[in-house]
């Protein structure tokens, strides 16, 4: 129970806002193990290239706003080689190699991964702004992990579809988003490629550079050329490129806005179109939850990466009974948590991936305030560069406020209190949203009656934010639809003949 | 005006010639039978140019309400279990083979086709219900999983139905058509709201008094017809339809279907271009699959840790 028995070691028993009260002595993870190029070409056929277009960006450290490497920004004209040279590699080569030396490809690149893990994960660090336990411990894992498991599907097609004739779509236009380069391009390209597919992915503005070095695993690996080409710039290249008629397929992650527009801009074509868009999860806390586990599990729920996660819960929902206690076990555990550097290995909360998304997440905070809400941010200190923001967390939100509605995208945590499993119910499903949702009880039954009538892609009980490629996820309404991960997941790159 | 229904009838009299009672065609929605509230109709003719029967001209609020039913009755036909799922819809095929003669006539003078033929698209209408319902209780074991984690979790993932879906049915295959695209989305527990075939409207309609009679919850299946560019548009852009099956969506309207769809994130079944006047319905390996179902579900993972 809150409140009683022996403390435990997540509480400190610190008043609002005390900082921890001892030192960390710092533990920075060595960025020498990187080796920045000043310049970035794109990777079309199997090669860097210059862009057609003539246009580089400068990408940047978020944590520091340093600059990093200049990168190619791809006009028209590029994404219109990309198509023709992943068209070939499609017809000539990656489209009739067999099943069984597809999956050996895939196994060398998830085993180049590992190899080279401590490299993706400083640089995924360095160029995203999340902490380096993370990606050392998420990201980079996962995305390997990723690429071994479909890569045992490329051959076995046949006995996951029985009775059909699983065939490849074709070519791929592959649009990703910031909070999780890596993983999120181990999601798209690993399926897409087990099943015969060639790809264009185009990462994120933002965060181009764990991208760019897996062009380099792809050359490691022998990769035909073509097979995987890679195509930085902002969004409207994303858009010119799932535009481009000879795109077969069509997958996007990224904000619900954005996957909206992409929707319209397919309607009428016969491309294949899967969306893994935004959330505003519940997480639901009954008051006989275990409440150790639930406080971390709360609060890995909405910090984990910054908040900057689509199925992040950032809807708490505390039954009334619990709250007060709660709230405050929880407010305690923010005080500990350590914002900053993000290649510290004992930082928790990183720096936001950039400057709009900074602007955006105080904007709704400041939001938060003006709706009469109440704000709580420890008092930690903030680097003097970079983008951070404090963990916040609201209470007395009204369920029609803006932080109660909105996707903020960041470490930003409305709690909303409940009586019933009805009120939490109808709470937690009054959101367009339908993704990801947390359960947390030691009832059995009411775990299952929660995830029967939870109107989302993945519920998390007593547990949340876990991940793993035999685990389908991807959402319910307006968070998208298609699965990625596990044999779903195949499911997105193959026809499996005589039409839809 | 219905002679096609009462054909047999009109031959077999004896005697003085008896006037046929003819049948008034109407909506279905909520369980219940409405002629639209805006009072219009359209004449339906055979492909010979034979007027066969006034058919209700439905109106954006008939629709609506539709919806609503659907909405309405969605939560209490996914909740019944999986195996009363299957036998509510078999029942509708029992009721539907007792009245395979007056389907038959419907049928011949709705496609203007011969009687074999039309015997054969009924017959075969009956045996997808009942192929259908056969998979209310099979479907989850063919898509859900149990996913073999890399940690202490039991993960396992299972599939839902979408909602309400909204069903633009195929334009020339009134019945078999019809049938072979809301099964599928009704075996799955999604509610559904259809709009006949705009030109062979009248065995939709008659299939729905099959459904009144049987133990499809009311507003489970809701039946409109009408003009499709004036409801397909309402259809595609209502927020609380979570799913449009285009079969029957006219080629030059599937664009601006698409884009409305989008507005809620609608998920969208669609024909091979160019394929859904031509379909042979009659082919069971084409035209009943298990995707077809799977196409209104969504799949729901679900992870616990495991431990003492």
């Amino acid at each position: 129970m809150v409140g009683r028995g022996t403390p435990s070691p997540s509480s400190w028993g610190l008043g609002d806002g005390q900082a921890v009260p001892w030192e960390y002595a710092p533990a920075p993870e060595s960025r020498d193990i990187v080796q920045l190029q000043a310049r970035y070409g794109l990777f079309v056929g199997g090669k860097e290239v210059a862009p057609r277009s003539g246009q580089w960006f400068t990408t940047i450290d978020p944590a520091t706003e340093e600059p990093l490497a200049e990168v190619a920004r791809a006009g028209v004209e590029d994404v219109e080689h990309a198509v023709g040279v992943a068209r070939r590699a499609f017809r000539r080569s990656w489209g009739e190699l067999p099943g069984r030396e597809r999956a050996k490809y895939l196994f060398r690149i998830a085993r180049i991964l590992q190899e080279r893990s401590r490299e993706f994960a400083v640089l995924e660090t360095l160029n995203g702004g999340k902490p380096i336990k993370e990606s050392r411990d998420v990201d980079v894992p996962l995305a390997a992990a990723h690429f071994w498991y479909y890569a045992g599907w490329a051959d076995k097609l046949e006995y996951a579809f029985p009775g059909r004739a699983p065939k490849p779509l074709g070519v791929a236009a592959q649009v990703i988003p910031w909070n999780f380069p890596l993983l999120m391009l181990a999601w798209k390209i690993a399926p897409a490629l087990a099943a015969g597919n060639t790809v264009i992915l185009k990462p994120a503005s933002s965060t181009p550079l764990s991208a760019l070095l897996f062009a380099d695993v792809c050359r490691q690996a022998d990769l035909p050329p073509g097979v995987v080409n890679i195509i930085t710039g902002p969004g409207e290249i994303g858009l010119a490129l799932v535009k481009h008629p000879d795109i077969d397929k069509v997958a996007f992650t990224g904000s619900t806005a954005v996957g909206k527009t992409i929707g319209r801009a397919l309607a009428g074509s016969d491309k294949a179109l899967t969306l893994e868009l935004g959330g505003k999860a519940a997480n639901i806390i009954f008051e006989d939850a275990a409440v150790d586990q639930a406080i971390e599990g709360v609060v890995n729920g909405i910090f984990f990466n910054q908040g900057e996660v689509c199925c992040a819960g950032s809807r708490l929902f505390v039954q009334e009974s619990i709250a007060e206690p709660f709230i405050e076990r929880l407010k305690d555990r923010l005080s500990t948590l350590r914002v900053g550097d993000p290649l510290d290995k004992n930082t928790d909360v990183g720096a936001i991936n950039n400057a709009a998304q900074l602007a955006k997440i105080e904007e709704l905070v400041e939001a938060g305030v003006a709706e009469g809400a109440e704000i709580y941010q420890p008092a930690c200190e903030l680097p003097a560069r970079g983008f951070f923001v404090r963990p916040t967390l609201f209470t007395n939100v009204a369920q029609s406020s803006r932080i109660a509605q909105e996707e903020i995208f960041g470490p930003v945590l409305s709690v909303l209190t409940f009586r019933t499993p009805e009120e939490a119910i109808e709470k937690a499903n009054n959101t367009p949203y339908g993704l990801s949702a947390g359960v947390w009880t030691e009832k059995g039954s009411r775990i299952l009656s929660m995830v029967k009538r939870l109107r989302a892609g993945v519920v998390w009980a007593n547990t949340f934010n876990r991940f793993d490629p035999t685990s389908p996820f991807g959402g319910y309404k307006e968070s998208g639809y298609g699965r990625e991960g596990g044999l779903q997941g195949m499911l997105a790159y193959l026809d499996l003949g005589d039409g839809h | 005006m219905a002679r096609a229904v009462t054909k047999r009838a009109d031959a077999a009299a004896p005697g003085p010639e008896r006037i046929p009672v003819r049948k008034t065609y109407k909506l279905y929605v909520g369980g219940q039978f409405p002629r639209s509230e805006s009072g219009r109709s359209y004449v339906v003719r055979s492909p010979d140019g034979t007027p066969l029967a006034n058919a209700v001209r439905g109106s954006r609020k008939d629709l609506r309400d539709a919806i609503r039913s659907a909405r309405g009755a969605f939560a209490g036909w996914d909740g019944k279990t999986a195996m009363n799922r299957g036998q509510v819809l078999y029942r509708a095929a029992e009721l539907m083979e007792g009245r395979r003669d007056q389907f038959e006539a419907e049928v011949e003078a709705a496609e203007g086709i011969g009687t074999a033929a039309a015997r054969e698209q009924v017959d075969r209408a009956i045996d997808r219900w009942v192929w259908y319902a056969g998979w209310a209780d099979k479907i989850t074991q063919l898509l859900g999983t149990v996913n073999p984690v890399g940690a202490s979790y039991f993960d396992f993932t299972f599939p839902e139905p979408t909602g309400v879906v909204g069903i633009v049915a195929p334009e020339t295959s009134s019945l078999l058509g019809l049938v072979s695209r809301v099964a599928p989305a009704v075996v799955g527990g999604n509610a559904v709201v259809v709009l006949a075939s705009e030109s062979r409207p009248l065995p939709a309609v008659t299939l729905t008094e099959v459904l009144a009679t049987s133990d499809v919850p009311p507003g489970v299946i809701n039946i409109i017809t009408g003009l499709r560019r004036e409801l397909v548009p309402i259809l595609a852009s209502h927020m609380d339809v979570n799913a449009i099956d285009s079969w029957g969506v006219p080629l030059e309207m599937r664009q601006s279907v698409e884009e409305a769809a989008v507005e809620n994130v609608k998920r969208m079944a669609r024909p091979p271009r160019g394929d859904a006047d031509r379909f042979d319905w009659l082919d069971d390996r084409r035209a009943q699959r298990p995707e077809w179902i799977a196409a209104f579900l969504e799949m729901k993972t679900v992870w616990h840790p495991i431990g003492m």
